[in-house]
């Protein structure tokens, strides 16, 4: 009979209060894993989708619109480009890259970009079937879209006008499936990816009128800097002398997390207050249990238990509950995420999963267990300080 | 085995307990005998090693107690003296067997479930070892009590008021389980009680 078991059979021996003090903690625990899954998936995410482009040219308009609807593709863009005047920056010395993209239609709510074979350069991308596009009306799929929709090689698209899910289908102009891209847990897995021209050549038959070759308008340009110095002098040199918008990934990316940051903040306190809740309520149990075994502990000291034993056994138990309430915690904590991250996937092209592990996590669990055993200090203490006589004279 | 020099003990600086000397031989069964509040819980405890005495000395098997470390101390409580508290607490929450467990495993002698089987069989409550110690009656409960103060085969037992709450037939049946039980270990016994029906069967007795 040892300490540790001597303390698992006193919180054996009052379930209700055990479950009660277990689920509160476990509680905090979960939705701070939540919060955390939550926003450290978003945030690599986000980072993974823009972390390959510096500058995002488009048309005047919100900077964070320009971000959001052409490097991250969810929102609305903020207006088309001249291809003639972005073709000028391309050739700017000072870039390294430009990848031009035209948005305007879907497929199934996943978004047809139209760009050149660099845009899958660009994101790493390489193919698990068949070959990059060579002609308009020739595309391939992101393996998200390829497993959503069973898509293959050979495969025939029909586009829907517009980026929302409604739109008029473009059923006379229909895409043809070259190649099927491996995952890359990048934005271009939800993509369906076609040629710049299969854009232009989609509404251009819409619209019934064919725009001249040097009217031509893209939506943006995905530049990458051929020297660090470019970042301090392009964006202002575009938005000076352009009728372009210049707009920078990483600092948007920051400002964007800055914005979500409030309301996490706010569930994140929550979530503290909620923590804090569950360790009074164990200081309480363990106070009420020291009350109620206070000749239990004198017998202890009786048989010749040092008082150190003692302190140990008030530990122990504080130790067991607050990790059972950090286990409990972490298991709710990825169990909400992944049920949270099915229902987001039902209606977005992107998800979170409750298979994934952030670092956070382990310290969040460290402070917890280091404040529950904080908390078990007092009534520890107070154990260690019985006075073992009171037995005998009761 | 038991030695008593000039105890006193005092309270908010009244004396509460005066026993100039006093002896128990080894293997002697002995009664201390006294009224309410004349201080025989508060001699237990000091012959235990729980309160220190304002002055005098009191040796256990040839160590006085209040030269001893508190470490070595509450390794002599654990391993020399068997203690039979007045109101017979138990650990409820676990078995009868594993109170006993926790006997032996605090004066730091290995697990020997041989000995409390015994030593449970010898106090006829062997069928009881696997239930929970707040499930016994008093009775059960008493002969459970008597089982871990001696499953250590202590030097000496300490009882409490071990009759208080026993009619005449049941005091009888106790002190004869202590006594026995005493016995049967080799060790010194030392009664503490205001029940005058049990004065008459020992000899040696200190009245305070």
């Amino acid at each position: 009979m040892s300490i540790p078991r001597l303390a698992w059979a006193y919180l054996a021996a009052r379930p209700f209060a055990t479950a009660l003090s277990v689920a509160m903690l476990a509680i905090g625990v979960g939705t701070l894993a939540l919060l955390l899954l939550f926003t450290g998936q978003a945030e690599e995410r986000l980072n993974r989708d823009a972390r390959p482009v510096d500058l995002v040219v488009g048309a005047k308009g919100s900077p964070l619109q320009i971000i959001l609807s052409s490097v991250l593709q969810v929102d609305v863009p903020t207006g088309n480009i001249p291809l003639a005047e972005a073709t000028r920056l391309a050739a700017n010395p000072m870039v390294a890259s430009a990848t031009p993209i035209a948005l305007g239609d879907t497929f199934r709510g996943r978004r047809i970009v139209g760009t050149d074979a660099s845009y899958l350069a660009l994101y790493g991308a390489t193919l698990a079937q068949g070959r990059v596009f060579a002609q308009p009306m020739e595309a391939v799929v992101g393996a998200e879209v390829a497993r959503r929709f069973s898509i293959g090689t050979d495969a025939e698209l029909v586009g829907s006008h517009g980026l929302g899910a409604t739109g008029p289908a473009h059923e006379g102009r229909r895409y043809r499936v070259v190649g099927v891209l491996a995952p890359t847990g990048t934005v271009i897995d939800r993509l369906v990816v076609t040629p710049l021209a299969s854009v232009w050549e989609v509404h251009e038959a819409h619209h019934d009128a064919g725009a001249a070759p040097e009217a031509r308008e893209i939506t943006a340009l995905l530049v990458k800097y051929r020297t660090p110095l470019a970042a301090a002098i392009m964006p202002r040199q575009v938005n000076a002398t352009t009728s372009m918008q210049a707009a920078a990934p990483a600092y948007e990316m920051a400002r964007l997390m800055n914005l979500v940051g409030v309301g996490v903040d706010v569930l994140r306190a929550f979530a503290l207050v909620l923590m804090a809740t569950a360790a009074l309520s164990l200081f309480a149990a363990l106070m009420s249990a020291l009350q109620e075994r206070r000749y239990d502990l004198a017998l202890l000291r009786m048989l010749g238990a040092r008082p150190a034993a003692l302190f140990a056994l008030l530990a122990c138990e504080g130790v067991t509950l607050v990790g059972a309430g950090v286990i409990l915690g972490l298991v709710l904590g990825h169990a909400a995420a992944g049920v949270l991250g099915s229902w987001i996937a039902r209606t977005n092209a992107w998800s979170i999963t409750g298979y994934a592990w952030q670092p956070a996590e382990g310290w969040m669990a460290l402070a917890v267990l280091a404040g529950g055993a904080l908390t078990c200090l007092v009534p520890a203490f107070q154990a260690y300080r019985r006075d073992p006589a009171i037995l005998l004279k009761r | 085995m038991l030695e008593i020099r000039g105890l006193r003990h005092e309270y908010a600086g009244r004396t509460v307990l005066s026993v100039p000397e006093w002896s128990v031989a080894k293997g002697e069964a002995s009664l201390v005998i006294g009224s309410s509040g004349s201080g025989k819980s508060t001699l237990i405890c000091i012959i235990a090693g729980l309160i220190a005495p304002a002055a005098g000395k009191v040796s256990v098997a040839g160590r006085d107690i209040a030269a001893l470390g508190a470490v070595e101390r509450d390794a002599l409580r654990a391993r020399s003296i068997g203690l039979v508290p007045q109101t017979l607490h138990l650990i409820g929450v676990v078995s009868v067997r594993d109170n006993l467990r926790l006997a032996q495993r605090l004066a730091g002698l290995a697990r020997d479930d041989g000995a409390i089987d015994a030593c449970l069989a010898s106090l006829g409550v062997a069928a009881l070892a696997r239930r929970k110690a707040r499930e016994l009656s008093v009775g059960e409960a008493q002969r459970v009590a008597i089982a871990r103060a001696v499953v250590n085969r202590p030097a000496l037992i300490l009882a409490d008021e071990p009759t208080s709450a026993l009619d005449d037939a049941n005091c009888a049946k106790a002190i004869t389980l202590l006594v026995d039980q005493a016995g049967a270990c080799g060790a010194t016994l030392v009664i503490a009680t205001h029940d005058q029906r049990i004065r008459e069967r020992f000899a040696a007795r200190l009245e305070l």
